[in-house]
């Protein structure tokens, strides 16, 4: 029984006790016509109608997570299991044969051992099914039935349905809190796991990055991340800043200060086109239009060994995404300079320009910085670029027609491959995610902090 | 009228002084507008380059094989046609067989041997479509290989290219609009694959997320625009949100990886983990976004409302919301948009496996358009860069149609207070 159908079921049942609640509130307002109800007959409904479908679609939630695994624990416990193999792939693919000739998805099986799991998955699935059903009944029978008792002509019951709504709106607040928490957790607790077997100083401060996820005992010297930072700054916040800071800037001086309105109407969508396009678009266009540009460039000016997999192209092509970043960052910290402070600049007899340069560009200087801020933290947490564009050689070198690899690019490698997840290789991205994380982490919090320390100063 | 005196700003070297600062200031506003200008221009070339690309996408080298059916004494009956073990039906008639001989006399013997793998299931397709071709002789194009296909294009191998040259010049190869583009699925053949199992992918996963984001991010906006009390519960929460939103998306999928495979280990690549992970990283953006449009309602709504009785409740779901829905919508679409291009948090959760049939529903294997277009990317063969540039157009497509929704949205329904 698929959980959507005993959500529908819930959801049945709760329209059942909304209708009913309220031909009870209608039927009191009949009985006594000059009485007055304490609150709407609609009221009366959704307070039956939540009462029911909140516990039994909280049921349905727990029920479609624990009931696969209790009918896996129920399959291994009949006879026919006690001839499968210990584990590994071999049980895993007897017992998903099994299940999908007892569901019904294939037609017969294919290996004979699978044939005496087939019966108890089928029964198994069947009790789980009147389980499931029944329970829901009971759970939504139950609450029904309890809040329907509860209604009286003077029973408040707006005030009991606006505080389920209230509770939704809080834990709706707490998911964002709970989604951190989940990060944090998981994270600290795979890198844990990965520190028991590497040492963090072999991780945080070694050259030599190359995990073999086949081996089984790892070389603590081959987990060395220092290439990895090195190349996710190089990438991320040298070549690409070096073309979206100049640019983003020039881009916003220009839309605030010289272009006409109608220019502006059409130039900041445009430009803002940029942010727009899906990394993978602009990972293709580094690998395929982009990189063999450079590598062309690199050898017609005398550079024989240049790479098709280059740091220059993927940090290119970064610098472009991230222009429009820059650009409204740096355009909202100049419009928030006081025009008092321009005004005054070129009645002094200053050009615009100098105005720009001297002024403007300085008072809104803590804004534009806390951009690039975001702008780097953005940079460095992209993905699909690098993995299509900056290669997977783990390269500690300056020169950027170099193949570079970066964090987020060996975390794809790790965990796209084959190896366990008990292996070092394996947790290495969880603990390259939590350095990430954190990064990121850091450094928005300390962007958003000097925007608004830099807004306030104005005010 | 006496001689002026000799004023500063008549000296020669004041002239000269101003006439640089006039220079200067002209090269800066030229170095803005080249700014600008540059950016576009990486931006128009990047659409150029990938519709150049693309639009060979949309076709591929078709053979045309001449085939009078009646000669091959395959009969069925037509109500055995509706059957889904038509083609079975059919192989067993040897249409394989049929088809391949008739490619051998129009083709001759080397062109035959390059139509693609199951060619002659785009026959049997077309007998179940119509099956009164059964008695005529008909023309089919049969799509070619992929080898002939890149001799065609004009690289590849060399020595296939005289064979594309003459079948060429005969009039039996030629590159065709291809329809099945948009509603096949993956393929191991450049020449065989289509996009609609990627995209139905991503339309189940983007239902997911939105079934999941946007009541959430909504209810979300409401409690912390107008029931919050300002004290620092409402303040972690306030900068627990605005950090999630600056998260790299790949640690989303971390967190889809480590939770939500955990907890349903059987749904490896299905799109209701893909739709949950990409939901969390929605969520903040909707907040976000919905919280401008809430704090957009004039306060003079609330109090109307206040004053005649309605309780908190009430204000909010009655006045407040309709009021802000269309700002609330077009942060979605906007926050929907991004996630319907994001990869990389898909990669992690295993969305990356070759998936040839579309999926049935929320729990079966799928892939989505990015994802697809990443894997494609990673394929040697020439065909598969031009397919991967039209899967990129579709992607651009949808995500031009979205975002010109919310625009749309924006200005209808936007209301100066």
């Amino acid at each position: 029984m698929s959980p959507a159908i005993l959500f529908l079921l819930a959801l049945g049942l709760g329209l059942a006790g909304w209708l009913a609640g309220r031909a009870r509130a209608w039927s009191f307002r009949s009985a006594a016509p000059r009485g007055r109800l304490a609150s709407l007959p609609s009221y009366h409904a959704w307070y039956v109608a939540l009462s029911i479908v909140v516990p039994a679609g909280l049921f349905v939630v727990v029920w479609s997570i624990v009931s696969p695994q209790l009918v896996t624990q129920a399959v291994l416990a009949s006879p026919g299991a006690a001839s499968l193999p210990a584990f590994g792939m071999q049980r895993e693919t007897l017992l998903a044969e099994a299940y999908a000739v007892a569901t019904g998805a294939a037609g017969g099986v294919f290996r004979p051992e699978a044939r005496d799991l087939v019966e108890p998955y089928r029964e198994a699935l069947i009790r789980m099914n009147t389980i499931g059903i029944a329970v829901t009944l009971i759970i939504a029978f139950l609450g029904g039935a309890w809040s329907f008792l509860r209604l009286r002509p003077d029973f408040v019951a707006r005030t009991r349905v606006e505080r389920m709504v209230m509770s939704a709106l809080l834990l709706a607040s707490l998911v964002a809190v709970l989604t951190t928490l989940g990060i944090f957790v998981s994270l600290v607790f795979e890198t844990i796991r990965f520190f028991g077997m590497i040492s963090p100083v072999d991780f945080l401060f070694g050259t030599h990055w190359g995990p073999d996820p086949m081996s089984d005992n790892p070389d603590p010297s081959r987990y060395g991340a220092i290439p990895l930072f090195w190349g996710t700054i190089y990438i991320g916040a040298v070549i690409a800043m070096i073309v979206a800071i100049p640019l983003g800037l020039m881009s916003a001086i220009y839309l605030t200060q010289y272009a006409s309105p109608n220019w502006r109407k059409w130039l900041k969508p445009t430009l803002e086109i940029l942010a727009g396009v899906p990394t993978v678009v602009y990972g293709y266009f580094a690998a395929l239009t982009v990189a063999p540009a450079v590598r062309d460039a690199a050898q017609s000016i005398g550079i024989a060994n240049a790479s098709s997999e280059s740091a220059l192209a993927a940090g290119l092509v970064m610098g472009v995404m991230i222009i429009p970043f820059v650009s409204s960052m740096a355009d909202d910290s100049i419009a928030a300079v006081p025009r008092a402070m321009r005004d005054g600049s070129l009645a002094m007899g200053a050009t615009t320009s100098e105005t720009i340069r001297r002024v403007l560009v300085p008072a809104a200087l803590p804004g534009i910085v806390a951009g690039v801020m975001l702008a780097i933290s953005r940079a460095i947490g992209e993905t699909m670029i690098v993995v299509m564009a900056a290669g997977a050689a783990a390269n500690l070198t300056a020169n950027p027609l170099e193949a570079m690899t970066t964090v987020t690019f060996q975390i794809v490698a790790m965990l796209t491959g084959e190896g366990s997840f008990n292996h070092p290789a394996t947790l290495s991205a969880f603990a390259l995610g939590f350095v990430l994380f954190l990064v990121t982490l850091a450094l928005n919090f300390i962007a958003l902090r000097v925007v608004k320390k830099f807004r306030e100063a104005y005010e | 009228m006496s001689e002026l005196p000799d004023l500063p700003t008549r000296s020669a070297a004041y002239t000269q002084r101003l006439k640089k600062r006039y220079a200067a200031e002209r090269r800066f506003k030229l170095a803005g507008l080249a700014a600008i200008l540059i950016s576009v221009a990486v931006l128009a070339f990047l659409l150029v380059t990938m519709t150049m690309n693309g639009i060979g996408g949309f076709q591929r080298a078709e053979l045309a094989v001449k085939v009078d059916f009646r000669k091959t004494g395959i009969t069925v009956d037509p109500s055995s046609l509706a059957l889904p073990s038509a083609m079975q039906t059919l192989e067993a008639q040897d249409l394989p067989g049929a088809i391949e001989a008739f490619a051998q006399e129009s083709l001759g013997e080397e062109g035959a041997a390059q139509l693609a793998g199951g060619a002659w299931r785009l026959a049997g397709e077309k007998i179940i479509d119509d099956p009164s071709i059964l008695t005529r002789e008909v023309v089919l194009h049969l799509p070619a290989s992929s080898n002939l296909a890149s001799a065609l294009a004009g690289d590849g191998q060399m020595q296939l290219q005289p064979l594309a040259r003459q079948l060429k010049a005969e009039g039996k190869l030629s590159e065709n609009f291809d329809a099945g583009f948009l509603t096949r699925s993956d393929a191991t053949d450049a020449q065989q694959v289509g996009i609609w199992g990627a995209l139905k992918g991503s339309i189940l996963t983007m239902l997911v997320t939105l079934a999941f984001a946007f009541p959430i991010g909504v209810l979300a906006a409401l409690y912390l625009e107008e029931y919050a009390p300002k004290n620092r519960w409402t303040e972690l929460i306030e900068v627990t949100i605005n950090n999630l939103a600056a998260v790299p998306s790949i640690i989303f999928g971390l967190l889809g990886l480590a939770v939500f495979l955990w907890i349903f280990p059987n749904f490896r690549s299905a799109p209701l983990i893909g739709g949950l992970t990409l939901a969390l990283m929605t969520m903040p953006v909707i907040v976000i976004s919905g919280r401008n449009a809430i704090k957009a309602v004039p306060p003079s709504i609330r109090n109307g409302a206040l004053a005649i009785g309605a309780s908190p409740i009430q204000v909010v779901f009655h006045h407040v919301l309709p009021l802000a829905l269309p700002g609330i919508l077009t942060g979605t679409i906007i926050g929907m948009a991004r996630a319907l291009g994001e990869t990389a948090p898909l990669l992690m959760i295993g969305m990356r496996a070759f998936v040839a049939t579309p999926p049935d529903g929320f729990t079966s294997p799928a892939t989505v358009l990015p994802v697809q277009i990443f894997l494609w990317s990673d394929e040697i063969d020439r065909g598969f860069v031009e397919r991967t540039s039209a899967a990129i157009i579709v992607l651009l497509l949808f995500l031009l149609v979205m975002n010109g929704v919310a625009i749309y949205l924006r200005n209808r329904f936007e209301k100066k207070w």
